[in-house]
């Protein structure tokens, strides 16, 4: 079995595709997720403001309305940059392609200092996630401004924090995700491919002439598979934490899904290639197996933001188990749940395994 | 014992009787050629004494083993290139001889068996970039690992080219030498009687003729013939004037007077020279394998095993495995 694994790592490590899907990938997924969501930008909005009011205004201090913008400027969330009143603010939005802006109308700075009602109009798209942020900053604005009138100040705060006892930030939620997708894609992909073509080409026919035992050669892959993911999970961890600075827990409650999770797919991949008649039907089959795992087992996004029934179905996928319990490890230090995920992904693997290795044919009858 | 003994071997697939009741044995040191056309039932026939594929009915003793129930003790004391020889593609020769010697829980020197199949120049190229002929010694070469007496080389020279054959041949004739019995099928003739010490015949599951190459052709052949170029006139004239078996091929316009003994080719050119008639090239002949093969393989040979009519129905069919 020793010498089925080096000659199948020595391949693998000279086929460039499958060391790039196996290994670089999972890295470059993590870059660019963590790119998007790591900062990296100011985190400011754009937002585009007219200011109608033009006074007149016998001191500074009464203009008010210059006074509300700054003050959106300095909150941190949201950029103002100022159009001329001689443009049409619609049309500029639409122009510069925007959603976002604010109009600020004549006689805002009087009104408000004679106390008689004003509105600021705020426009935005109700399907952009900027919508809300631009309406909640203008929105606190005019509240603060509202309270400066009266002397007034705010009573009750918000302290934003999270779950964990330290500060998570997304890049801690979705290394585990795309440890998932790593330990699902590689191995699953890789035996549909190698069980499928090896049989049609009769290279297992070949390898039964010598003393190898099939279990031995399932095994030596099952075995590559683990040590590959293990490998791309500290990869991505690194990239991680040097180059996004994620919070990750290394425990050895890792160990247990690092180990069954290759194990499972590559059992999976196998038993796709042996009950397949053809390479393309293989293909095929492994494609509508894996790519609902893939998004619908919480790897790139929680399940809790999906339908009901999409939840329902991501409980029957195993993929599910290994990534909540990965995330009960490395996010939540939730051992409890993570033990029923070990429980269950062993369950589904030894099945899987089994049924893999009683299908799979070296000889014809 | 010999170290191949069939006897009544049987595997059918469904309706099709791919092997229908085959007997043969191999002696020990010889190469013993199975030879027919494609779907003739050959590669089911090696496989089954490979262990590879279960037999229906019939006995079979590969070195003394039935070789289904004792695949794995048979595996280490047979070698084996199976039909279209295919291996890891990023793996050279020399790694392929490590990884399988450590199969085998042997020591071996990959330099010397690289050296015996001729492929020493490509010990370190990938199996992706191997030539086809490159790729058939790769095969020889891990037949040879285990360095068994018995070797099965099924179909080693097809799609090769004249020139990579003629090296594959060399290894096998290298392999004779040094005493190994080796069981070789083909479908090129040539190579059956360039290589085999005896050969049999599989026609449509069956062995149609069996023996050393002189052996069969005595036995199916239609014997010696002198061969004269000339007319139908002259044709009938040597019919009338001896008491030879006279036929003509107008075609060819060749005359054909089939000879029992040596000295009536002198007799039938006394005939010719009487006859004052042109007459051109004159030679003897006798059927070759290959016109033996011919009438067998494309012929209808009836139970007495002699050939009738050619006939559409005995053509191979290509469901049938071989």
């Amino acid at each position: 079995m020793i010498s089925d694994l080096r000659v199948f790592g020595r391949g693998y490590l000279r086929n460039r595709v499958g060391l790039f899907f196996g290994l670089i990938f999972p890295v470059i997924l993590i870059g660019i997720f963590g790119a998007i969501f790591s900062g990296g930008s100011s985190g400011t909005i754009t937002v585009y403001a007219q200011n109608q009011d033009t006074g007149p205004f016998p001191t500074p201090q009464m203009d008010i309305a210059s006074q509300f913008l700054s003050a959106l400027n300095s909150s941190g969330t949201i950029q103002v940059i100022t159009v001329a009143n001689s443009e049409n603010f619609s049309k500029y939005l639409a122009d510069h392609s925007v959603s976002d802006g604010i109009i600020v109308p004549t006689d805002f700075s009087a009104n408000y200092l004679t106390l008689r009602q004003v509105n600021v109009t705020v426009y935005g798209n109700p399907t952009s996630s900027t919508s809300g942020i631009v309406s909640g900053t203008v929105n606190g604005a005019a509240n603060y401004f509202n309270l400066q009138l009266f002397n007034g100040s705010s009573v009750i705060g918000l302290m934003q924090t999270t779950v964990n006892t330290q500060q998570t930030k997304y890049i801690d939620f979705l290394i585990p995700g795309l440890v998932g997708f790593s330990i699902l894609v590689s191995p699953m992909f890789s035996l549909v491919n190698i069980s499928s073509e090896y049989k049609k080409i009769k290279l297992f026919k070949q390898l039964s002439l010598t003393p190898l035992t099939k279990m031995e050669w399932l095994m030596s892959k099952v075995i590559w598979y683990i040590f590959l993911s293990a490998v791309s999970f500290l990869l991505m961890v690194a990239v991680g934490v040097f180059a996004y600075g994620a919070n990750v827990t290394l425990t050895l409650w890792l160990i247990p899904f690092l180990v069954l999770g290759p194990m499972l797919f590559a059992s999976l991949g196998m038993l796709v290639g042996t009950v397949t008649k053809s390479i393309e039907t293989a293909g095929i089959i492994g494609n509508i197996v894996t790519f609902p795992m893939m998004f619908l087992s919480g790897t790139f996004f929680p399940i809790s933001i999906m339908p009901q029934y999409l939840q329902s179905i991501a409980h029957v996928l195993p993929l599910f188990y290994i990534i909540e319990g990965l995330n009960a490890v490395m996010v939540y230090a939730n051992y409890g749940q993570a033990l029923i995920d070990i429980a269950v992904v062993t369950v589904i693997t030894l099945a899987i395994f089994v049924a893999a290795a009683k299908l799979f044919k070296w000889r014809e009858d | 014992m010999n170290p191949v003994e069939v006897f009544s071997l049987k595997k059918h697939y469904g309706d099709l009787k791919a092997v229908d009741g085959i007997s043969f044995t191999v002696n020990e040191g010889e190469v013993f050629g199975l030879l027919g056309p494609n779907g003739a039932g050959k590669t089911t026939t090696i496989e089954i004494l490979e262990g590879l594929r279960k037999r229906d009915e019939g006995t079979v003793k590969v070195l003394g083993l039935d070789p289904w129930g004792n695949g794995y003790e048979l595996h280490r004391k047979i070698g084996v290139i199976p039909q279209e020889f295919t291996f890891f593609e990023k793996t050279s020769p020399r790694e392929a001889i490590s990884y399988y010697a450590d199969l085998f829980g042997i020591n071996v020197d990959p330099d010397e068996i690289l050296k015996e199949v001729l492929l020493e120049d490509s010990a370190k190229n990938l199996f992706e970039n191997l030539s086809g002929g490159q790729k058939q010694k790769m095969g020889l070469a891990l037949s040879l690992v285990n360095s068994p007496d018995l070797l099965f080389l099924d179909e080693p020279t097809t799609g090769l080219d004249p020139t990579a054959r003629r090296a594959i041949w060399e290894v096998i004739r290298g392999l004779k030498k040094k005493g190994k019995t080796v069981i070789l099928t083909t479908h090129y003739l040539d190579e059956a009687q360039q290589l085999s010490d005896r050969v049999a015949i599989m026609n449509h599951g069956h062995i149609v003729a069996m023996g050393t190459s002189d052996e069969i052709i005595e036995a199916h052949g239609s014997g010696e013939r002198l061969e004269i170029h000339g007319s139908e006139q002259l044709a009938a004239y040597v019919q009338a004037n001896t008491d030879l078996r006279v036929e003509y091929d107008k075609d060819k316009s060749l005359i054909s007077a089939t000879l029992s003994k040596k000295i009536d080719a002198l007799a039938a050119l006394a005939a010719v020279e009487q006859s004052g008639l042109d007459w051109g090239e004159i030679q003897t002949r006798r059927d070759s394998l290959d016109d033996v093969f011919v009438k067998l393989v494309r012929g209808m040979v009836d139970e007495q095993g002699e050939i009738a009519v050619e006939s559409n129905n005995n053509k191979s069919s290509g469901k049938r495995r071989n």
